[in-house]
């Protein structure tokens, strides 16, 4: 199951990549980070994944004495956590400057940004 | 043409790493050293169930203290990007239709439970899974429908700043407390740990929690905010 | 355990069709953040069959919710560079 996760993490962010680097209009690209986002999430969180283990909370059914055998490594969770909270931080920073550029071009085509090409 | 297949090049180059990643990938029989040391250590020193909370909390609380940074920062940013000229003149007041009954007696019920919601989602967050994130992100759904209900009305910036800034000096000031009054700084041990399992217990997680979901939840409310009221091209 | 792989593997083709259907140019922007946002909440429940009910939350609140609600506000004020 972590494999399965795994390719699907992989595959989404080639597919982001793939969309960020095709298309002209800006709020396409930067829905293709997101999807990417996602698939980076999913990767590092199936690298963490143990088979026949279960959440890393203890409780009746997880006790204290059997943790190390019984739960699944909550490093890569508590770092996926953070990567979520940030994500979404960069996504809408990226909506902001979208925003102004639409505002002062009144375009979102990339292409018509030629300011800095060379 | 030749940029595309370009792309197509270079993501089948990313694409074969990866592949070469995967065909590589051994999971792991047992928890590595670190892994070990949190799911054995966390429930006899800190009195927390849930574990990826303690190392959010407690054992990585200086990179949560950062990512609150982080989000702050990016508020500010956005705030900063999207803020009207004060010479530009006053927003016109377009007559939107009216939200509809459905909208207003629908918030009117749900905004209450919504808090309610994401208050317990932030302050059970050492026993449940949840925490002071998801909490505010709940609340920040909950200034989302109240968005969607008054579009028109003026939020309180100053309430979300307030807000802001005391969920801030509290989470700062409780991680300062524990390097007086405990091992380190965010030490959760300044206050008794408690029965295990029970809602006051794990010291002071669930209030550095408390307030990392109330910064959270304003952070991404004045996000939310300052979005929308970019209205009127 | 057979039906916690079948589970994902449904989850996995759902994930891959509707991130190309974000991704690819034919259709209106706004489908294009609708299908990102399911392709996320999917995502969520697979943490959730990856015993990662923590980050599963997260995803469903603030990476479905919140960024599709953000990508709205902003898709709302661009309206006429749209179809650029």
């Amino acid at each position: 199951m972590d494999l399965i996760a795994m390719a699907t993490g992989f595959l989404l962010i080639l597919i982001g990549l793939f969309g960020a680097l095709t298309n002209r209009n800006i709020l396409r690209m930067i829905v293709a980070f997101a999807v990417a986002n996602t698939g980076v999430n999913l990767v590092l969180v199936s690298v963490g994944y143990m088979t026949g283990r279960t959440a890393p909370i203890l409780d009746s059914a997880v006790p204290v004495a059997e943790a190390t055998a019984r739960v699944i490594d909550p490093v890569p969770q508590a770092l996926v956590l953070t990567a979520i909270v940030i994500g979404v931080g960069v996504t809408a920073l990226m909506l902001a400057y979208a925003y102004r550029l639409f505002k002062t071009r009144g375009t979102l085509d990339i292409s018509r940004y030629t300011d800095l090409k060379w | 043409m030749i940029k595309r297949f370009a792309v197509i090049l270079l993501l089948l180059g990313i694409g074969a790493i990866f592949t070469g990643l995967m065909v590589n990938y051994v999971p792991d029989k047992a928890l590595n050293v670190t892994a070990r040391y949190y799911a054995e250590q966390t429930a006899p020193d800190l009195g927390a169930a849930n574990i990826v909370t303690a190392i959010i909390v407690t054992y990585r609380g200086l990179d949560t203290l950062g990512e609150v940074t982080v989000l702050f920062l990016t508020a500010a940013i956005v705030g900063l990007v999207l803020a009207r000229g004060s010479s530009d003149e006053a927003p016109a007041r377009r007559d939107l239709p009216p939200p509809g009954e459905l909208l207003l007696t629908g918030t009117r019920l749900l905004l209450p439970l919504i808090l309610l919601f994401g208050a317990y989602v932030f302050t059970h967050g050492h026993l449940t899974p949840g925490g002071g994130f998801q909490g505010g992100a709940i609340i920040a759904s909950g200034m989302l429908l109240m968005l969607l209900s008054h579009p028109l009305r003026r939020f309180g910036h100053r309430l979300i700043a307030i807000v802001e800034s005391i969920a801030g000096l509290a989470f700062v000031g409780i991680g300062v407390l524990g390097i007086a009054l405990a091992g380190g700084f965010l030490d959760n041990r300044i206050l008794p740990l408690g029965t295990f399992g029970e809602l006051f217990s794990a010291g002071a997680i669930p209030i550095i929690y408390t307030f990392v979901g109330l910064k959270v939840g304003a952070e991404f409310s004045s996000m939310l905010v300052n979005l929308s009221e970019t209205e009127d091209l | 355990m057979n039906l916690n792989i079948g589970m994902a593997l449904l989850l996995a083709i759902g994930m891959i069709g509707t991130a190309i259907m974000a991704t690819r140019g034919k259709r209106s922007l706004g489908i294009s953040i609708l299908a990102a946002g399911l392709a996320s909440l999917l995502a969520s429940v697979m943490f959730l069959l990856l015993g990662a009910p923590d980050v599963a939350m997260t995803e469903a609140a603030i990476g479905s919710g919140l960024t599709t609600f953000l990508f709205f506000f902003v898709l709302g004020r661009v309206r006429r560079g749209e179809n650029d």
